[in-house]
């Protein structure tokens, strides 16, 4: 084409200045939109704030708080053995393993160590308060993306761990099972087969979710290359667990310290993934399900004779010190720096607890990314308001 | 983890500790005088005690000599608490409150103390820094230009302790309403429900069974 006639290129302008216009009508505005306090993606009442240019974030920040209980304050009023039942709402989806830290920072001020026993028990409920906490969040992660399907697997399945937790320790959520120097309670009678029968059904249900999520299309496209996060940030930002390791970092404190506990009795592997986007978050996690069902296998057979409990006083006093003690919880790092005054209560407790650090990521994370990707990239930090809030 | 290659798994080379002795020297090479004061538990833990001034300066040190990771930062209150531990016996007699101010290892001059932990996640070691609060000013500098997750924890840091942090961009209170007096970690701020009603205590302890049942049997024999 040549030349453009006059009426053409008049309607060519016109059409031009009737497009600017209107976009100067619809200039877009900045939105702000609020997500939660009440939403399924936040495993309680976290609130995001997001501010929106269209589609797009353009600045977050998690509003935390709605849950905040005080603990670090009420330890200072409470006798040692007592802080184990506040430190059990801390992560309530996988309780006993906020107990052990605990334990194991009063063990080393009072310069005792729990008998092997013990130790390996410890070592298999806290596995076992893992694979219940893991295991929601995998069937959760469904429900994020409109697949109703796996939460009702997830919630039948960590029936089964609960059952056994609950066998064990006589508390289904709150076990409050651990003691200084040893554990309350010997395991009962027949609770290792049925243990080992659960972890096949177990294995089971992470093939089935692999399955039903890993391999789906839309699951993929919905995590793959979303809400990345590069090593450098994570440390920064002092992300730990699964998170930690999706983003390339060997990083495990069941295996990189020297802890009185039973992970180094078992043959495991720790699992990185060097994307650092939401689906590498997702897939560390499940790999770790295996993992940990792997230990679990492998303790039940090395549980060694001997007592569950190691002499202690019957008022426990611990001597002055500082110490601190953190493992590898299902969220990620949570450790107790425990100041003590020769007294029966601590001193000061300051709680480190996993959300708090990788929830503290999400300004950063929401930045420049999608609506829709705000919910996946949640769910894929994954974090209990308990454990943000303290 | 057989192939691990832990630094503290190595057998324990009592009573020195090689690998934190030559962390304590490559710090001193690094920020000079502003090591106050050390304390080294061998195989087991490390802490540092820097001069206030130099609190941010300590973490570029130490962000530069491996210590990349975050793990915590917060505050330390070492006046023992006016209202007593909430664990005393109702019926003894009151006893006199403990107000000696002692910080706790590597010492101090200041009633509050700031503490931070950092992580060397390829040599899996570990350590704690702190530093004195002095009362004018009372703030340090913030740590947010080095470790961006220092933000969160500063801010607790500040709502429950009142710590101020130079440079620090934005110091709103995390859990607590705006208009919230007072710092709820403070050990002279009261712990309301505990003073309305004593908390049992140590009276709360039943004698347990098996230790007095010897004594009634040899009591009826």
């Amino acid at each position: 084409m040549t030349n453009l006639s006059d009426r053409q290129q008049l309607s060519y302008i016109a059409s031009q200045a009737a497009d600017a216009r209107l976009n100067v009508e619809l200039e877009t505005e900045g939105m702000t939109l609020n997500i939660g306090p009440q939403h399924p993606a936040t495993h309680g009442t976290l609130r995001i704030i997001a501010r929106l240019d269209g589609e797009q974030v353009i600045w977050a920040e998690p509003s935390a708080g709605y849950m905040h209980r005080g603990y670090e304050k009420l330890t200072e009023v409470r006798t040692f053995p007592q802080v184990t039942t506040l430190v059990n709402r801390i992560d309530w989806l996988g309780s006993f393993a906020n107990e052990v830290p605990f334990i194991l920072a009063s063990e080393k001020l009072m310069e005792i160590e729990a008998p092997p026993r013990a130790q390996v028990i410890r070592t298999i409920l806290f596995e076992l308060s893992r694979i219940a906490n893991v295991s929601l969040f995998l069937g959760d992660l469904g429900v994020q993306m409109g697949a109703i399907t796996p939460v009702f697997l997830a919630f039948r399945d960590r029936e089964y761990v609960l059952n056994l937790i609950e066998g064990a320790t006589g508390g289904r959520f709150h076990p409050n099972f651990d003691r200084i120097g040893g554990l309350k309670d010997d395991l009962p009678k027949g609770w290792i087969e049925e243990t080992r029968q659960t972890m096949v059904k177990l294995r089971k249900f992470c093939d089935i979710i692999e399955d039903l999520l890993f391999g789906n299309e839309i699951f993929q496209s919905r995590m793959r290359g979303i809400g990345i996060i590069p090593a450098d940030v994570a440390k920064d930002y002092g992300l730990s667990g699964a998170n930690l390791r999706a983003s390339g970092v060997d990083y495990d404190l069941r295996r990189d310290q020297d802890i009185a506990m039973a992970w180094d009795k078992a043959d495991w592997k720790v699992w990185t993934h060097p994307d650092g986007d939401s689906f590498a978050r997702c897939w560390v996690r499940l790999q770790e399900t295996r993992e940990s069902c792997k230990i679990v296998e492998q303790l039940l057979d090395q549980i060694p004779a001997g007592p569950i409990m190691t002499k202690v006083p019957r008022i426990i006093k611990v001597p002055e010190g500082e110490a601190w003690v953190s493992t590898e919880n299902p969220l990620g790092e949570m450790g107790y720096y425990v100041v003590s005054k020769g007294d029966l209560g601590p001193f000061r407790v300051k709680i480190r607890s996993a959300s708090f650090n990788n929830i503290s990521i999400v300004p950063w994370a929401l930045k420049g990314v999608y609506v829709p990707d705000i919910i996946t990239i949640l769910a894929s930090l994954y974090f209990i308001l308990g454990d943000i809030d303290r | 983890m057989s192939d691990a290659t832990d630094t503290d798994d190595q057998p324990p080379a009592l009573p020195g500790d090689g690998l934190r002795e030559g962390i304590v020297d490559d710090l001193r090479r690094r920020i000079g005088d502003a090591v106050v004061d050390i304390h080294i538990s061998p195989n087991d833990d490390l802490w540092v005690r820097v001069q206030t001034d130099a609190w941010r300066q300590t973490a570029e040190a130490l962000h530069a000599a491996g210590f990349t990771f975050f793990s915590f930062l917060s505050g330390l209150d070492w006046m023992p608490s006016p209202y007593g531990k909430g664990e005393e016996d109702p019926t003894a007699e009151p006893t006199e409150p403990d107000t000696e101010i002692r910080q706790g290892v590597t010492g101090g001059d200041t009633r509050f103390q700031v503490f931070a932990r950092l992580v060397d996640l390829d040599r899996h070691v570990g350590i704690t820094i702190k530093a004195d609060v002095p009362d004018e000013p009372f703030a340090v500098d913030s740590w947010t230009t080095v470790f961006a997750g220092a933000n969160w924890h500063e801010r607790e840091c500040h709502e429950m302790f009142g710590i101020g942090f130079n440079g620090h961009p934005d110091l709103r209170n995390m859990y607590l309403p705006t208009d919230f007096e007072g710092y709820p970690l403070r050990k002279d701020f009261p712990l309301l429900a505990r003073m309305i009603k004593p908390w049992p205590g140590i009276v709360d302890v039943e004698p347990m069974p098996v230790q007095d049942e010897p004594a009634e049997q040899e009591g009826q024999s």
